[in-house]
Formats: C-alpha cells, structure tokens, sequence
C-alpha cells in the first residue's frame, strides 16, 4: 500500500516526528506525496458504516435541495456567489458521493474533498441556522475532516498542529516547564507596579483553575500576565495547572479525534488533581469549544459536561465586573467608536451572546459601542476559523473569505474591534494587514487593564518606589 | 380498475406509508448517538425536549424565523403549497367520507372554497418552486432528476383532482387517475424525499435538543432560530 514518508495514515507521536514534518517547508513533498496516497476504502467505508449514523444520514437524505442555506454562507457570498460554494453542494459533492459510492473513491477526489473541507468551510455553523430542515452543514463538515485525516488527507499544517497535542499535549512545542517558567516570570516582572502579585501553581480545591492557549505563552506571554493582573486585583483565588494548562486543540480542526481525547484529558485530569470550583479559559473561541462543549464527549463523559463547572473568560470578566470586584475608571473608558466580533464558537455554539455586551457596557463610553450587522447568533464567521487561518495552501482563499468581516467592519464605521478570540483575533489582524482598512483590534484582557480603578490597598506605597 | 384501487390497494398504500415511517421514525431516533452526535441526549431529557419543540414549532410559523424572513418570497411560496399539501389530503370533505367508509373514522372537514382556495394556492406555490428551480443557479446546482420526479409527483394528484372537481372532460378518468397519483404518493413517502413529512419533525427536534442541551440552552440563551 503507497504511503509516503511524509504524507500518511499515521498520525505524528514523537517530537522528531513533528521535526521532520517541519522541515518540509510549506508542506512541499508532502502535497507531492499525497497525490500518490492510496485510499483504504475498506476502513473508509467500515468508518462510515460504524460511525455515520442517523442524524447525518438523514440529514443527507432529506435535504429539499431547496438552497435556503446559499446565503447564509459568507464563503458563497464572498467568492461572488458561485453555486459551488453552496453549503448544501459542497457537503452533498463530498461527503453525499463518498456515501454514495460506498466509499470507493481515489486520492484525486481525496484531494478534492480536502480542499472543500479546510477551505470552503471553516465550520462556523451558520447554514445550519437558515435550513429549515435543520441540517447543519458545518457539523457534516467536522465529520467528513475527521474520515479525511484518518487516511491521511489533511492540511500538512494540522497534521502538524495534531502532532503538537499529541507529543506535548499543546498547540505548538511549549512544554509544561515553559508554561510555569513563562507564567511565573511574567508576573513577577509586574510585581512593583501590583504589590503582592503572585501565581500560584498546582494549589488545590483554589476558586478558579485558569487554563490558556499555547500561543500567549510563546508569542504573547502579556497575556497571561494580564489575567494574573486582573485575577488579582479583583481578590479571586486561582491557580494554574502544571499539566493540563492548554485548552486548545487545533487536533478539533484536523479531525484527529484521538488527539481530540488526550489533549482534553490532560485539561480534565488537572480540574480532578487540583478540585478547583470553576475553570476560566482565557479569550479563545474555539479552545472553549474544544475543552468545554465539544470535549466532555471525546472524553465519554456521559452528561456532556466537564469535571467542574467551566466558564469562558467573557463569562468570567462580565461576572466581576457586575459583582463590582473589578472596577472601572469612568474616566478611562473607550471613547471612540468600537465594535465586537461575536466568536462563532462560544456564541452561536454555546449562546454566549450577553457576557461580551455586559462587558462593553462597562468599558465604552455610554454612544460609541456599535454592533455589526448581523451579530450575535447570527453574526459571520471573522474569515479565518476552523483551521484556515493557519493553512498556507489556501491563504488566497482565505483572505478573500476575510472581505465579509472587512466589510461588515467597515459599515460599523468603528476604527477598533474588540476581539475576544485567539483565532478571531488574528483573523482581523491578517485583515488589516491585507486590506488596510486603518483599524485597530484588541483581546479585553488589555483593554481592561489600562483602565482599572485600582482600590488604594492593591496600589503600590509611595515609598516603595 | 376503480374497485382495486379503491380497495386492495388503497389499504396497501396506506399501510406501507404509516408502517413504513413508523419504521423510519423508530430507526432515527434508535439511530441518535450521544456520543458520536455529541449531545447528551438522555442526561438532560428537559432542556432537550424544550429545544425540540421550539426548533420545530418556530419553523412551522410563516416568517416565524430569521430564516424564513430573510427569504420572504420563498416563504410565502413554500408555505401556500405546504398549508394545502397537508390540509387538502387530510381535511377535504371527499376524502373523509372515504376515510369514514373504508376506516371508521374521519377528520374534521373544510368547506369546499376553503379547499379550492388551498389547492389552487398549493399549486401556484409548487408553481414558483419549480420556477426557482429552474432559475436560480443556487438551486440548479442541486438539482437532480429525482427532484423532479418528486415535483411531477406531487403535483399531479392536485392537478388530476382539480379537474375531477371541475369536471373538466372525463370525471371517471381523473377521478381514478387522481386516487391512482395519490396512492403512488403514499407508496413514495417512505423511501424517497418525501420522507421529510415525518423525517422533517425528527431532524428539527434533532438540532433542537443539540441547541437545547449543548449549544447555550443550558446556559439559558434560547437559540434566535
Ligand atoms: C407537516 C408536513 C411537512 C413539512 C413540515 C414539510 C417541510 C418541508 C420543508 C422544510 C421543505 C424544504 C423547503 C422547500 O424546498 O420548500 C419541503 C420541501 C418539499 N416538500 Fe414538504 N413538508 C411537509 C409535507 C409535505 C407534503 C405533504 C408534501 C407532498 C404532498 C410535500 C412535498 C414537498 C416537496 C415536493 C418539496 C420540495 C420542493 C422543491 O422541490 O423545492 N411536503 N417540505
Ligand atoms: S437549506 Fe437545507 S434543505 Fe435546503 S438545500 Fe440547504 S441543506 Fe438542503
Ligand atoms: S458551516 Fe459556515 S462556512 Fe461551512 S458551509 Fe456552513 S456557513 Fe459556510
Ligand atoms: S475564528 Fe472566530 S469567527 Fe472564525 S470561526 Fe472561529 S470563532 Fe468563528
């Protein structure tokens, strides 16, 4: 059975693994060797029989070939509304033929459906929303990533990115020592400004277990020195974890449901180590789905809830600010016109729509907070979720899918974007960076920073300077 | 020809659609996996039954979602062929006489300009479905042969009563031309497309009970359907 060195069916264990795929730049031989990657329809098809159950089965067969979904997708509208970029085309041309032809299909069509999945879809889930069958496209479209990975199809990026929780159980090669290292020397570098300032790590039964995305701590490591900031000033008691620190999973976006599983039991199995009360995650969209809607049923938790009541930090950070734990200089707040990206992933997948407006009501100066049209449930995907962002075969598609955001940005007339999601975040930065719109974008972490009315105990003595 | 149809067969054709999409109905729900749906079904029984219920009846409302508004012209076209679809076959006084003398039992009936106003709207509606079909490319893409097919054979039971009713030419002919496309209807529902009339209540609950129980219900945020 052909299988290349690089592009296979296995998965990445081991660190030289990662290593070598890496050194591939861009994924060149890989791609080559994919073209060459044999299908094993048998385990393609028993896959299928074991796994594609009702509700997908249905769902494909039901569906009125109505196209209400057409317009709901911003993909179609942003690629000038060519009928193959109709949700229900798309699902129907891939996944619908695989079925159809009892998985008898060739790598050419392997490679098709690959490109369809990672981009033509970025899982946002808005389809489902206008189908008046119910029939949610980007959720057949996780299913189809995960048949595509297990045979080896997979953006050479998230093969990779699968890889890292694998062998670290992390996003990218930050071990557990980098974390506490990282954390540790982050707020100590703010002790003199916050007196008392600390970050405890691994203490039990704490209020809040704080857990984190990979990136803050190798590319942002502000960030986690904001959250201790903000824990600290408004009194909480929390703790971060050793091990089981990361919340994300870009394995979700690969379709690498095993990695899927380790990475959220590692998370799970800190929550059970250290008994804390709740866990806060930090402004990430799909790490909160991964570790608290979608994880609970890698893990086979049975109540599709994690080991302790788990909040996103929109929730967190609305909570202390209506509890009056974290204050607000009036003077300090947002007077400019300033908009909000809803994050697919914790608002139209779990609701989330208030704790973000709760949060702006507090922060922009009563006239300047301008909503996008749509928002909230309905709100579009940024342009660059479920994996495009980070995938450099299709970056010329996904910079055209940033337009819907560019444009519905730039019809809010705000010159700032508060964005409180990794992916979001960096979506909207690529945006700029592409389209110079003149915008400026924001996690909340920072912004609430800036403009804490800080009670005169937290504050530094005079005579300590 | 008549006494068969309106006989032997009319039991069978009835038979094999409610047999058959009870059947359906039993394996959809039997098929429903919490795990590989991811949704918990069972351990919150009360948060999914609200998110069924409200996912199923908001669609059922003509602009009663943001779906049907942002669409109006197709909503007003599905739904004046779906109120007659359903209504005239079930509430026509003809057919429960029928129903009252082959099974013992009827439904309440509507006066016959109620059922000509229906059924004229039904086929107008199916009408401009058929228009969309062959017009907007989004739609084309999707459409195979056996759409039309469906088409063709739901509207020709309407069409084949229509001129029974008016008794345009032969009354006998459409008469038993229309029992004939109406049975071959009820044989079709179980396995082709048209299994959506039952198939539609399982897959909205569906997406109901994941919105209900996953997707924010439990948070208390109701899906803005
Ligand atoms: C309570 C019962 C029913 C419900 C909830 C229902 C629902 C739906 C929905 C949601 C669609 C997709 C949207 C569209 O294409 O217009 C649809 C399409 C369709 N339905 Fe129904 N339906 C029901 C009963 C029926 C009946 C009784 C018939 C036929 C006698 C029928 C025939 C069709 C046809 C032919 C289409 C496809 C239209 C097209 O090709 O565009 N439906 N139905
Ligand atoms: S709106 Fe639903 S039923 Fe209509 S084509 Fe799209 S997926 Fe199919
Ligand atoms: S899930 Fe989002 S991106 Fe995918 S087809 Fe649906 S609307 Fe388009
Ligand atoms: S990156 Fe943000 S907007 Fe885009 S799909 Fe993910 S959560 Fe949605």
């Amino acid at each position: 059975m052909p299988e290349g060195t690089l592009c296979n069916k296995q998965p990445i264990d081991t660190a030289e693994g990662i290593t070598t795929l890496l050194a591939d730049k861009s994924g060149k031989k890989y791609y080559e060797e994919m073209k060459h990657l044999e299908v094993d329809t048998d385990l393609l098809w028993k896959t299928i029989q074991n796994t594609c159950k009702s509700r997908i089965r249905t769902w494909l067969e039901i569906c009125a070939h109505c196209g209400m979904c057409a317009d709901s997708c911003f993909l179609y509208q942003v690629d000038g509304r060519k009928p193959t970029q109709v949700p229900a085309y798309k699902i129907q041309s891939t996944l619908g033929e695989i079925i159809k032809r009892k998985g008898k299909v060739d790598a050419d069509f392997m490679i098709h459906c690959m490109e369809v999945a990672w981009s033509q879809c970025t899982c946002c889930n808005r389809c489902g929303m206008y189908c008046p069958h119910g029939i949610d496209t980007g959720i057949m479209f996780g299913y189809l990533r995960g048949l595509l990975y297990q045979q080896g199809f997979v953006p050479w990026e998230l093969k990779i990115g699968a890889g890292m929780h694998r062998v670290y159980r992390a996003q990218m090669d930050v071990t557990d020592e980098d974390f506490v290292d990282t954390f540790e020397w982050m707020v100590e570098e703010y002790e003199e400004d916050f007196p008392g300032i600390t970050v405890e790590v691994d203490k039990e039964d704490a209020d809040i277990m704080y857990t984190v995305n990979a990136r803050e701590v190798k590319h942002y490591p502000e960030d986690l020195a904001e959250a201790a900031i903000l824990f600290h000033i408004a009194g909480e008691n929390w703790t971060v974890p050793s091990k089981g620190w990361e919340q994300t999973s870009l394995s979700m976006f690969a379709g690498d449901w095993a990695a899927c599983k380790m990475q959220v039991e590692s998370v799970y199995a800190a929550m059970e180590r250290l008994r804390p009360k709740r866990m806060v995650g930090t402004e990430c969209g799909h790490a909160h789905r991964a570790t608290v809607i979608e994880g609970p049923y890698w893990a086979g938790r049975k109540d599709g809830l994690p080991p302790v009541e788990s909040i996103h930090y929109v929730e967190w950070l609305a909570e202390a600010l209506r509890l009056g734990k974290l204050k607000i200089d009036p003077e300090k707040r947002i007077k400019q016109k300033v908009t909000l990206q809803d994050s697919c992933n914790y608002v139209r997948n779990q609701g989330l729509k208030n704790a973000a407006r709760e949060i702006m009501s507090y922060i922009v100066e009563p006239g300047y907070f301008v909503e996008m049209a749509p928002n909230k449930e309905h709100n579009y995907c940024c342009g660059g979720g479920g994996g495009f962002n980070g995938i450099g075969l299709y970056r010329a598609q996904r910079n055209q899918a940033l337009q819907k955001k560019r444009d519905q940005i730039l019809d809010t007339g705000a010159k700032l974007v508060v964005a409180p999601c990794h992916n979001c975040w960096d979506a909207i930065r690529d945006l700029e960076e592409e389209y110079e719109i003149g915008i400026e974008w924001s996690f909340l972490k920072p912004l609430v920073v800036q403009m804490l009315d800080i009670p005169e105990h937290l504050k530094p003595k005079e005579d300590d300077l | 020809m008549y006494a068969v149809l309106t006989g032997p067969v009319f039991y069978l054709a009835l038979a094999v659609c409610l047999i058959g999409m009870t059947v359906r109905f039993y394996l959809y729900f039997r098929g429903l996996s919490w795990q590989l749906d991811r949704v918990a079904y069972k351990a919150h029984p009360e948060a999914g039954f609200k998110g069924a219920v409200r996912s199923i009846y908001k669609w059922l409302i003509p602009f009663g979602t943001y779906g049907w508004r942002t669409q109006p012209i197709m909503t007003i076209a599905f739904f004046s062929f779906h109120i007659g679809a359903v209504a005239v076959p079930l509430f026509l006084a003809g057919h429960n006489v029928v129903l009252e003398q082959k099974l013992g039992f009827s439904f309440p009936t509507m006066g016959s300009g109620v059922a000509d106003f229906l059924s004229w709207a039904a086929i107008a509606g199916l009408l401009f479905l058929v228009l969309r079909r062959l017009t907007l490319p989004e739609v084309r893409i999707l459409t195979d042969k056996k759409d039309w097919g469906i088409l063709l054979l739901t509207f020709l039971p309407f069409a084949t009563g229509l001129a029974a009713r008016y008794q345009v030419g032969d009354y006998g002919f459409w008469l038993t031309s229309h029992i004939l496309t109406g049975e071959l209807l009820l044989f079709a529902i179980p396995f082709t497309k048209l299994s959506h009339i039952f198939l539609f209540f399982a897959s909205r609950a569906q997406l109901g009970m994941d919105f209900g129980i996953k997707r924010g219900g439990m948070k208390g945020t109701k899906m803005a359907w």
